[in-house]
């Protein structure tokens, strides 16, 4: 049996977006190493349900498995906690040590209002999508056969590996200037590096920027910390793959 | 328990099979375009079924109004789907076609599915690729740019099409940005963080549903001209299993509660290659996808003590030599080897751990080996070669091996590490079955319509496709090929029967006397949860329940522990009922523990649906075991003569679910022919 540990927890309380937040502390302990951060927040929870003085802590979670991108929190300042390359449902306490203090706090941004405690409302991302992150083909549609557009592999590998992006937002939460450069050049690179996707990259370019500045994120200042904490290693390149295509968008 | 044999219309359309959904597309009725603007769909689900359907409807020009518990569509549940989606397009030149894929379905599925849908599946399959493909899936491609596939478990063909361990995610990706296309525009309306909580019908349709904001806490009704249930399965039922931890069965079971026949509720789905259990801490199991079984082989130590001293830490599985493991599926199914079906394999590694071999640390003692060794080995001399290059140290052998590996699996080799501590490139995994996916759902018939006139089910909600066992690969398939391909036109014709033509007042819908009568239901049963004077959180009672639900309605099932289950779900929903404490969130808003409780309160009911029915099906087949039916090689035994039907359960209205009544709609297969299912 490893040996069970135990935290000091400062974390975050706000009944609604009106009200006004602070930190409150917990004490929790018997906690395995091999317990997931979102799993020691249940027992903490079980806790204060059992207690009934106070109602228990509400946090986004979903998936558990590092894919849905719905788990978020700000672990000791860092989007998605101290280790790199994870989502919070994907962090586990033996990364902390025996008797740490842990803050816990919501993601912070004009862009992401807090709805309740450790919630907090990410659909202005949606909306970015929505003004163009797609290809406009209708889904009813007889298409031609997959295998009549070649695409080499190397190119459907970087278009994956931009599309790996789960949406989480941890880029912008981690950005001093709250920039969405990191998301939002993700899903522009994926499609115009596919033949599919090449048709509409102008106007697809100019429209997601816009709706990016429009939903009040920040510029990006290359200060790189999108990168470092983005669970799913999306590069900046990407950023300048975007940059690239907006000044295009406009020349041809 | 009542039987009635009533005969259940599955309206599967005449003909041979390979005309039969052509011949039918041609008689259904249209909706003209400039109507369409003017009905409504409900589309409960936003994953691969209902993401599709809805994306597709509104391009048609139907008005929809999604409902989904996350904030975005995004991450609906099918995001989560990892090895891959199936398609009868012979890419490979291994003699795939659509018969041969209709066939591994079937066989797959014990002969428990209906023929002519599986057979439509299989058409279908290979246009929702294209679809894909024109929609910006980064599939993977071979070096020529070319798509690239894999095999899955009961199949001896490569017709797996994927995007490495991430198909779900980009899958869904699509279908979400087909949606937003259609949202900025105004024709789907999303009410993200929104639950369904009951069905609303009136005069004997399906009109409308109860759902809650779960931001205000607000009870909304919403009424349409037709609904469409893409809800998800009900695996959560067992608390630990791979689904998120938000996927509910409250949807399917108010709609079953309203009238809708419910199916084969004890096909539950064991998938064998998930991460074992290690803690009573934990909340939910990691699935490690099924495409690893192409790489890895499943072996135990063919010694009780070396087993023992895995178990302890005192030898490791590198230690044992390769004649004292145990490669027990290669040894039992020489032809299919590791790629067995899931059941069977599941089966298999728990015959082992019953036996005493199993390898896993924990209170159980459950686990496997999936070792990767010999793969790694094999890639890096071919690759090697490649180079040109000969004599090479093993060390270089094993790192341009794990290279490949890596290139295949690479996002699930982290995740592993991630969750275990230990790194699965220098040591085998560790595996052991667990919940996976459920088979069982609300009745349709071939037009994917229930048993209430106007509620539509696709995805893994519904019953028809898999039978007792889905073949891996092949949800992803039925999602898209339901939303997209079939729904459509089958609702139309639907829409075009009851409401064209037909003048009638919106208000007078919403106005009438079932959507208060229901409202009032959903109303107080909130109440009653909300002011229930006891004092135990509602995870204990879900907890309790999966205890219950994985002893005896798990991977193994036998008359008395079924007894026994439904006796301890009774006790648990009583206590539950008495018992749970849910706080009062001040306003009435946001409150993750009522969300919960309103799920548990349903899972209680369903698991002892689960039960019964598995209870009456006498027989083995597919996920489905019970110990008194099976070969003298313990092999999974079929009664076809007594069983060949879909057990589906009514609901009688104010009665318990003991009270709830059997029809059968029984399997005629005329094109597949109905053999024993042997992987040996
Ligand atoms: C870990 C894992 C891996 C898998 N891998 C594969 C694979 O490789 N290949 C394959 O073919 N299949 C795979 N599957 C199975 C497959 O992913 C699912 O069966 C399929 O995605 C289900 O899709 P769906 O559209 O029916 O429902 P889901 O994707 O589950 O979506 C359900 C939707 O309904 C909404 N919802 C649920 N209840 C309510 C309610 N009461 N009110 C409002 N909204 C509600 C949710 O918000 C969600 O949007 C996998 C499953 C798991 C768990
Ligand atoms: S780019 Fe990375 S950090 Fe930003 S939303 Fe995508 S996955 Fe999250
Ligand atoms: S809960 Fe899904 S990514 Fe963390």
């Amino acid at each position: 049996m490893k040996k069970l540990l135990k935290f000091k927890l400062k974390i975050w309380r706000q009944e609604n977006s009106e009200k006004i937040g602070k930190f409150k502390t917990y004490l929790v302990n018997n906690i395995s190493p091999d317990s997931s951060f979102l799993e020691m927040l249940d027992l903490l929870n079980d806790k204060i349900i059992r207690n009934k003085k106070e109602t228990p802590i509400s946090f986004d979670h979903d998936c558990r498995e590092g894919i849905c991108g719905m788990c978020s929190l700000y672990i000791n300042g860092r989007a998605h906690g101290p280790e790199n390359l994870v989502t919070t449902c994907q962090l586990h306490m033996r990364s902390f040590s025996n008797d740490n203090i842990i803050y816990v706090e919501p993601w912070r941004a004009k862009s992401f209002p807090i709805i309740k405690d450790l919630i907090v409302d990410r659909t202005s991302f949606d909306r970015i999508i929505m003004s163009g992150g797609y290809i406009s083909v209708n889904t009813f549609g007889k298409t031609i056969d997959g295998n009549i557009i070649p695409i080499a592999k190397n190119i459907a590998e970087k278009s994956f590996d931009a599309a790996t992006c789960i949406g989480c937002g941890a880029c912008v939460a981690s950005c001093k200037n709250r920039s969405a450069m990191l998301f939002v050049s993700a899903k522009i690179a994926q499609l115009s590096f596919l033949p599919q996707g090449k048709i509409e990259r102008r106007k697809r370019v100019i429209n997601m920027v816009n709706k990016m500045d429009e939903e009040g994120f920040g510029t990006c200042t290359n200060t790189k910390v999108c990168e470092v904490e983005c669970p799913k290693g999306i590069s900046t390149k990407y950023i300048s793959i975007m940059n690239n295509e907006y000044v295009n968008a406009f020349i041809f | 328990m009542n039987i009635n044999t009533l005969n259940l219309n599955s309206k599967v359309p005449k003909g041979p099979i390979m005309d039969k959904w052509r011949n039918h597309k041609s008689t259904l009725k249209l909706v003209s375009p400039n109507n369409r603007n003017n009905i409504e769909i409900i589309v409960i689900g936003t994953g691969l079924s209902g993401g599709s359907a809805s994306a597709t409807l509104s391009e048609l020009g139907y008005k929809i109004k999604a409902f989904f518990y996350q904030d975005s569509p995004r991450r609906a549940h099918s995001v989560a789907a990892q090895g891959g989606i199936n398609a009868a397009k012979n890419y490979k030149g291994d003699n795939d076609s659509v018969y041969q894929l209709f066939k591994d379905t079937i066989k797959g599925g014990d002969y428990r599915s209906r023929e002519e849908n599986v057979y439509r599946l299989s058409e279908i399959s290979s246009n929702i690729i294209d679809q894909c493909v024109a929609q910006g899936v980064p599939f993977a491609r071979d070096y020529s740019g070319y798509l690239e596939t894999r095999s899955f478990g009961g199949t001896k063909v490569s017709r797996t099409f994927y995007a490495k361990g991430q198909t779900g995610q980009q899958l869904l990706l699509a279908c979400y940005s087909a949606m937003s296309r259609q949202i900025v525009k105004g024709r789907i309306q999303i009410f993200n963080r929104h639950e369904m909580l009951d069905l609303v019908v009136l005069d004997g349709f399906a009109r409308g549903i109860i759902a809650r904001n779960l931001i205000t806490g607000e009870i909304e009704k919403h009424s349409a001209h037709a609904v469409v249930i893409a809800s998800g399965g009900y695996g959560n039922v067992f608390f630990l299993s791979t689904n998120a931890m938000g996927s509910n069965a409250s949807a399917i079971w108010k709609v079953h509660k309203k009238g809708g026949l419910f199916a084969n509720p004890c096909f539950t789905q064991i998938h064998p290659t998930c991460i074992p259990i290690h803690g009573n801490y934990q909340s939910k199991l990691t699935l490690m996808s099924e495409s690893l079984r192409n790489d890895g082989r499943i072996w135990v130590p063919k010694k009780l003590e070396d087993a023992t001293l895995i178990r302890n830490s005192k030898k490791n599985p590198e230690d044992i030599e390769e004649k004292d493991r145990d490669y027990f599926l290669e040894r039992r199914y020489p032809s299919f080897g590791n790629l067995v079906p899931r059941d069977v394999a599941s089966r298999a590694a728990k015959e082992r751990c019953d036996k005493g071999f199993g390898i896993e640390n924990n209170e159980t003692k459950e686990g496997v080996f999936l070792d990767f060794s010999n793969s790694i080995n094999k890639y890096g001399i071919e690759k090697y070669k490649e180079f040109g290059k000969y004599d090479p140290t093993i060390i270089e052998i094993q790192k341009l091996g794990k290279k490949v590996i890596e290139s295949k699996y690479g996002n699930l080799f982290h995740m592993y590490e991630r969750i275990t501590d230990n790194n699965p490139y220098n040591t085998p995994m560790k595996i052991y079955p667990a919940v996976h996916y459920t088979m069982g759902g609300l009745w349709v018939d071939y037009n994917l319509m229930s048993s209430i006139p106007g509620c539509f089910v696709i995805g893994e909600a519904n019953f028809s496709d898999h039978g007792a066992n889905r073949l891996g690969a092949s949800a992803l398939m039925q999602g898209l090929a339901d939303g997209n391909f079939i729904l459509p036109y089958t609702i139309a014709d639907y829409i075009s029967k009851y409401f064209i033509g037909k003048k009638e007042k919106y208000n007078d819908i919403l106005q009438s006397k079932e959507f208060f009568y229901t409202e009032k239901i959903v109303k107080d049963t909130l109440k009653k949860i909300i002011h229930n004077n006891g004092k135990t959180p509602v995870d204990f009672f879900h907890k309790e329940l999966g205890k219950i639900m994985w002893e005896y309605v798990g991977m193994s099932r036998n008359n008395n522990g079924l007894l026994k289950s439904i006796k301890y779900i009774r006790e648990i929903r009583n206590e539950f009922w008495k018992d749970v404490y849910v706080p009062k969130s001040i306003g009435n808003g946001l409150n993750t523990e009522l969300e919960k409780a309103i799920r548990v309160a349903d899972y209680l009911e369903i698991g002892e649906l689960m039960a019964m029915d598995a209870l009456n099906r006498k027989e083995s087949c597919g996920s489905h075991f019970r110990e008194e039916y099976k070969t003298i090689d313990g092999e999974a035994l079929r009664d076809d003569d007594n069983y060949k039907y879909v057990s589906t359960w009514k609901y009688i209205d104010n009665k318990s679910i003991k009270d709830e009544i059997l029809y059968k709609e029984d399997l005629i297969y005329t094109f597949a022919k109905v053999q024993s299912r042997t992987y040996k």
